[in-house]
């Protein structure tokens, strides 16, 4: 409609004209953001472009619409920045944001030394100030709507559907009395010593001397929350143990129950001005209510989420939404009934997550995780941007004796709580926590932009000091990112405590997770003293007898894990060969020195007596030529395959290469490895026994070094010829068996990276693995001998592609 | 009976358990527990048979049973240089068993905590080296995967699938540069802790024995 991009109308007027057009840009916003707009419906009607004379003429108004106005000459140009400002200014935050994010890590030194968060608030303050000096209104951008609708949940879903379920699991005690118990701790202390501060009347009185007790404790409960998006920013880039970092991230998240109680409680309290009995029973009965209430509004949704991605087979396009959608319905719905929409969002996100990644295409969970990474990242650093700019910007009122008070109690309260309850705790857990990791904990218990926001909600007339709540609380804020989240990493490396293990895992650590598993729960049977094995044994007979069928759609609900993984560890390593470039000659083509085969472990036993010789095998040896012909056939029918499969569609997806195509591929591939063995086996019979066919994981999975392939080379030319297309891709990516995949972790398989694979290369050197991965040197040698232009394209096509995962490239992001 | 542990009224009981904590680490209290357990097995005479083992009812579902109550009658966890099996166990040995599974020790220094792991990592070799070759060879890993899927109704391709994946994982960790004709007998238990370091076995392998035993239960019953 030409009408449409005409807007010559004054900006000013129409502000209350066409509620519904207004409605639809937001709703068009709301699906392009995937945010709801807290501001979008008071300014976005100015996209209104013509005065219709009354709604009711719908279609047919509109065509007339031109002759309303005095005829003047039709503008070329005109500028109507009113009309787009708001989905402008945000685009030009998040644009901000990102290029910040990007800057950061173009700088590898600084991100050594600074936590990314620290230099992102001092950005903000950088905006703010920038803003303030043009004379502009700073705008609420840390308003607590936008906040806690838009900006956390993103963050909190991704936390929770990446959630590592069996460390949170296994100490979820710790967890919830750190959460629980530290938090009410942390709130009583902090709050009754403030009000002790208060009462010591100095000569000259001031504004602390009007504090009473329930707003003091009111700012304790909301300054004692260890907030999630500052640990996540921190915990992300020092590696620590899983252990700590469940514990700490953990308690980031439960402790919300908590926090979210205590504040409408003593928000209720402070209106009211009495407490009785009954009001701290019903407080007690409302943190149940509010932390049981939002796991189940979460799990309930995550049911559904699972079962309706059990029929999404047809339409493959729109599974993510459903993950996303089903999770903020969650988040707004606790948040409507005053519950723990955080405790809702991780119960959603882990109650969904194996059902639906059994049910979705490899495709859209690659989406999923991509979508929520961003989304995740976006938010986080817009939080910290915002906090800073929202600094500049706030009323301050500053005093410096009850600042510095809370500082400190915030520093004591912690540390005590820690000591005093993991000494509790210690008595019951099997692996006790050491001095060391109480430290880290103590430590890692960053405040962040939560309780900024709860304070910023707080109401002026009820409150005071409200002013003097927030700057107090921006100075925790500031000292515990920045004091801490600057000096935990050299503390960390100091103390030597137990880092992340950066391996993916492999198959035998999974076959020996499970193996445990069964173990464990079977000693614990003879104990005859059932444990959390047991119970945790139970629990999985039950979901798989039931809740799995019920949810998971077709066949794969009676997989075993241990075959899902199988199955993705194969279902990588076909992709890894579309992506290689399948059938086309790679520059290593020859470089196929030494491999561990099939053959080499296959047991030396004779054939048995009643193996019929294939055909071939009668045939003399086949000749060079011949050979080469066959190896030609089946690298154009591996081509072919590839090329389908770039064809485009944009609704059903259905030429989806690692779907559909997936099926078909594996079988061309077994077919030609069962070929490309018979090959060798003709050339070589005498030395090799007849083996028999394998899955063609196995086949294919030779996993090649190249390092001494030179001195090999020669001797190995003659037994085996070169190596075409499947396992020279394996080649490309150095030495690494391609068969690490963590089911558990972000980390899809497809997402491995060059990067990834060469740094991990290093690490499997230096832990003593006998894989020696190409040294650096050593590879642009060889690149540039073997025309290595496309090689190098690759890896930059890898590069830029480097996965979502967020810890997968902070250490060296520029690696060749 | 659970009196005829009672410290005080047996000397010469109590004076056996400390020598069977010295040399298994259990607390006092963890090894009266087992005791009784133990007692209650084997239906109050020494020694505890396979059967006695096989009819605990918990135990039928669990897809490892047979490895399980393998590992019990194998003369190797015993910690002394004898192969071979046992028919029946006493308690001293059901303890030694028992004992791998025990918890590290918030005090313990990293030597220790290396011993403990490789202890325990020798366990679960045993469990899967069944001809105490010292390796682990394909049959044998086979073996061990189908035994853990039995309770899916897998099929053997499946799971012996699997399991040459698995090999295949660890003969080119630990042998990266074999020809075309070298073979990989199977897994030592080198290679073995080699490719278990990441489980961190010492931290993972632990049952919680009961340590908190009721004085009733120790003392006032039988008297």
């Amino acid at each position: 409609m030409p009408s449409k991009t005409v807007s010559r109308s004054p900006a000013g007027g129409f502000i209350h004209t066409l509620h519904e057009r207004g409605l639809l840009v937001l709703l068009v916003l709301l699906v392009l953001q995937g945010t709801v707009l807290p501001l979008g419906a008071a300014s976005s009607p100015d996209h209104t472009t013509h005065q219709k004379p009354l709604d009711s003429h719908g279609e047919a108004g509109r065509g007339h619409d031109n002759i309303t106005y005095i005829k003047k000459s039709f503008p070329v140009l005109g500028i109507d920045y009113h009309h787009i400002r708001l989905p402008f200014e945000i685009s030009l935050w998040v644009l901000l944001a990102s290029l910040m994010k990007l800057g950061f890590h173009l700088i590898p030194r600084l991100s050594g030394i600074v936590p990314e968060s620290c230099l992102l608030i001092v950005v903000g303050l950088l905006v703010g100030g920038l803003i303030k000096l043009a004379g502009e209104q700073v705008p609420p951008v840390l308003d607590s709507n936008l906040f806690f609708l838009c900006l956390l949940p993103p963050i909190i879903l991704d936390a929770g559907y990446f959630l590592p379920i069996r460390p949170f699991m296994e100490n979820l005690g710790t967890i919830l009395v750190f959460a629980v118990v530290g938090t009410l701790w942390n709130t009583f202390f902090i709050g009754g010593l403030l009000y002790a501060v208060s009462l010591i009347q100095p000569g000259n009185p001031s504004d602390l001397n009007r504090l009473e007790l329930l707003p003091c404790l009111l700012f304790g409960s909301i300054i004692s929350a260890v907030d999630p998006v500052a640990v996540l920013a921190v915990f992300e880039e020092i590696h620590i143990n899983e252990l700590l970092h469940i514990l700490v991230f953990g308690e980031s998240l439960l402790n919300d129950a908590v926090t979210v109680v205590l504040y409408h409680l003593f928000v209720e309290f402070a209106a009211a001005g009495t407490v009785t009995f009954l009001d701290v029973v019903l407080g007690v009965i409302c943190f149940l209510v509010v932390a049981i209430g939002g796991v189940l509004v979460g799990a309930i949704y995550g049911i559904l989420a699972a079962f309706t991605s059990r029929f999404t087979s047809h339409t493959r396009v729109i599974e993510p939404l459903f993950v996303f959608v089903y999770s903020y319905m969650a988040y707004l719905s606790a948040e409507m009934f005053h519950l723990s929409g955080i405790m809702a969002l991780i119960a959603c996100g882990a109650t969904m997550r194996p059902y639906v990644e059994a049910n979705i295409s490899h495709k859209s969970h690659t989406t999923i995780k991509y979508f929520l990474k961003m989304w995740s990242s976006v938010s986080e650093t817009l939080i910290f941007i915002f906090l800073g700019v929202a600094t500049v910007d706030g009323p301050h009122s500053w005093n410096w004796t009850f600042v510095t008070v809370t500082v400190l109690l915030c520093l004591v309260a912690r540390v005590i709580g820690v000591v005093g309850l993991t000494f509790m705790i210690n008595n019951f857990r099997i692996v006790k926590l050491t001095t060391k990791d109480q430290f880290i904990i103590a430590y890692g218990g960053l405040r962040g932009a939560i309780a900024f926001s709860l304070g910023f909600l707080l109401d002026p007339v009820l409150f005071p000091n409200r002013k003097m709540f927030l700057t107090a609380i921006i100075t925790v804020v500031f000292f515990t990112v920045f004091v801490q989240g600057m000096t935990i990493k050299p503390l960390v490396e100091l103390l030597a405590v137990k880092k992340k293990q950066e391996a993916k895992r492999s198959i035998n650590e999974e076959i020996h997770t499970q193996f445990l598993d069964h173990l464990l729960t079977g000693i614990e049977d003879i104990c005859g003293h059932y444990g959390h094995h047991h119970w945790k044994d139970k629990l999985n007979r039950f979901n798989k007898k039931y809740v799995k069928k019920c949810l998971i759609a077709g066949e794969r609900s009676k997989e075993p894990q241990l075959i899902a993984f199988y199955h993705k560890m194969e279902m990588k390593q076909a992709i890894e060969l579309v992506e290689s470039g399948g059938g086309v000659k790679m520059p290593h083509a020859h470089a196929m020195p030494s491999a561990v085969s099939m053959q080499n472990i296959q047991p030396k036993k004779p054939p048995p007596p009643v193996v019929v010789p294939p055909p071939e095998r009668a045939l003399p040896q086949l000749s060079k030529g011949r050979e080469e012909e066959i190896r030609k056939i089946l690298r154009s029918n591996l081509m072919r395959t590839r090329l389908r499969l770039r064809s485009y569609n944009r609704h059903t997806l259905i030429a989806d290469p690692y779907e559909d195509g997936l099926g078909d591929l594996l079988l061309k591939k077994q077919k030609m490895i069962d070929l490309e063995k018979k090959i060798t086996e003709m050339n070589n019979y005498l030395t090799v026994p007849a083996s028999s066919p394998d899955s063609p994981t196995i086949t294919r999975a030779r996993l090649s070094s190249d390092t001494d392939f030179k001195a090999d080379q020669t001797q190995k030319e003659d037994i085996f010829c070169p190596d075409p297309q499947a396992y020279s891709s394996k080649a490309m990516s150095g030495s690494v068996p391609t068969i690490y995949v963590d089911p558990a972790s972000p980390q899809s398989p497809d997402s491995v990276n060059v990067t990834d694979e060469f740094r991990r290369a290093g690490q499997h050197e230096e832990r003593g693995l006998m894989m020696k991965p190409p040294s650096e040197g050593r590879r642009d040698d060889k690149e540039g001998e073997k025309e290595g232009g496309r090689d190098q394209q690759k890896l930059v096509r890898c590069l830029s592609d480097p996965g979502p995962s967020a810890d997968e490239d902070e250490d060296e992001p520029f690696l060749p | 009976m659970g009196a005829s542990q009672c410290s005080q009224t047996h000397p010469q009981k109590y004076k056996q358990y400390e020598d069977f904590a010295d040399r298994t680490g259990f607390s006092l209290e963890q090894i009266n527990n087992l005791h009784k357990r133990f007692r209650q097995l084997s239906d109050n005479t020494e020694t505890i048979s396979r059967e006695n083992l096989e009819n605990i009812p918990a135990l039928a579902n669990n897809p490892l049973r047979k490895q399980i109550i393998g590992a019990f009658f194998d003369k190797r966890n015993q910690h002394e240089e004898e192969v071979g099996s046992i028919q029946e166990i006493g308690f001293q040995q059901f303890l030694m068993v028992m004992s791998h599974f025990r918890p590290p020790g918030l005090k313990m220094t990293e030597e220790e905590k290396e011993a403990m792991r490789k202890e325990k990592l020798r366990f679960l070799f045993n469990m899967h080296d069944t001809d105490n070759d010292g390796t682990i060879t394909v049959d044998e890993y086979r073996k061990v995967v189908e035994e853990l899927m039995s309770n899916n109704d897998i099929g053997q391709e499946a799971a012996k699938a699997i399991a040459d994946a698995a090999m295949l994982e660890v003969a080119s960790i630990n042998m990266p540069h074999m020809g075309p004709d070298d073979f990989y007998e199977g897994i030592t238990f080198e290679h073995f802790e080699q490719i278990l370091k990441g489980l961190e076995m010492e931290s993972r392998m632990n049952v919680r024995f009961l340590d908190v035993d009721t004085s009733t239960m120790r003392c006032g019953k039988g008297k």
